[in-house]
């Protein structure tokens, strides 16, 4: 029934990338310069004009090779809070409760995996309290428990898909 | 990048009106400061300044593409779960994530009896065998400081909308 629940490994065809849409899915995962003119500087780089960048750069959006393009929040500076979660949910709730669980604004990402614990999203709140407080309130909507498990240290960072 | 901890003030309340502008994304115009300081009634020059110092200050990783690594050939992601002695874990969780193909690497809580990992390493790969190769070399660096490993494979995105802000609207 529902898309989303049955998005399969298999399910996409191989990915075919011109030189340049590689070009521009490699050199904009490091990030946007900060400058007056950010396209066009990028678009030099890459030697091509900034409207060929920017036609580019919409259509990698509108086929979902890219999911977003914009600010990349650090949530804990922003004083907020943040943290991952899982939760451990028998197959014949598996669809409600990903509805139930994906309402929440705060899950900033969900995923299925193959273990017992087969829910795992990332919570986002504005204040440190909110973590628990949204905790709460996706149990109570559930019914099963939520294990939190925020980051205790950060060894590294480097998220980077080469293509 | 780091392993930043650095305690924040609230954001402005310009810096808010920024994010919300800009969270499901960056106008993709020549001059995208202009473009949303005409929303925002904020002169392009301060708003690209704004910008500048959330950079600087970490409230904003950077203004990036953020792909969808199936689409991009890495179909198999794998979350690498490690059971490590706790007084040896800060100085192997620092090697695990300098290897290069760990995207993040962080320390979390154990919850027994169900959980009993508290090192995650991700790992992508365009298939099985070879994030299975990669978790290999990650074991190699914990040697007898693990007692334990699985990975679990993601087989279904079920939500990828990035880190929001609720509008104040949408509060209570």
């Amino acid at each position: 029934m529902s898309a989303i629940a049955e998005r399969k490994d298999a399910d996409l065809p191989l990915p075919e990338f011109t030189p340049l849409e590689r070009a521009i899915i490699n050199r904009l995962q490091y990030g946007l310069p900060l400058t007056r003119t950010p396209y066009k500087d990028v678009a030099n780089e890459l030697g091509v004009s900034e409207t060929t960048l920017l036609q580019h750069l919409k259509a990698l959006l509108d086929n979902g090779t890219l999911t977003r393009f914009g600010p990349m929040f650090h949530a804990g500076e922003m004083g907020g809070g943040l943290t991952l979660a899982a939760m451990r949910i028998p197959q014949q709730d598996f669809v409600r409760v990903t509805e139930q669980v994906n309402s929440f604004p705060e899950v900033a990402h969900n995923y299925r995996r193959e273990h017992e614990l087969n829910m795992w999203f990332v919570l986002a709140t504005e204040t440190p309290e909110g973590i628990a407080e949204t905790i709460e309130r996706i149990e109570s909507l559930t019914g099963y428990p939520v294990y939190n498990m925020p980051k205790e240290q950060e060894f590294h960072v480097h998220l980077h898909f080469e293509v | 990048m780091s392993t930043s901890t650095l305690k924040s003030e609230p954001l402005s309340a310009e810096d808010r009106q920024l994010i919300l502008a800009t969270q499901s994304g960056l106008p993709l115009v020549p001059d995208p400061w202009a473009e949303l300081g005409e929303q925002l009634d904020m002169p392009a020059d301060e708003v690209l300044s704004r910008f500048q110092q959330m950079q600087q200050s970490g409230v904003i990783r950077r203004v990036a593409a953020v792909p969808d690594h199936y689409r991009l050939g890495y179909r198999f992601n794998g979350m690498t779960v490690w059971d490590v002695r706790d007084n040896d874990i800060a100085m192997l969780g620092e090697r695990v994530g300098c290897l290069p193909f760990v995207s993040h690497c962080y320390q979390r809580p154990r919850h027994l009896p169900y959980w009993s990992y508290n090192l995650f390493a991700m790992v992508h790969g365009t298939s099985r065998d070879e994030v299975e190769h990669k978790a290999g070399l990650i074991r190699e660096v914990l040697g007898g400081a693990c007692s334990g490993h699985t990975i679990l494979y993601s087989s279904a995105i079920l939500k990828k909308t990035g880190l929001r802000l609720r509008k104040q609207a949408d509060k209570q």
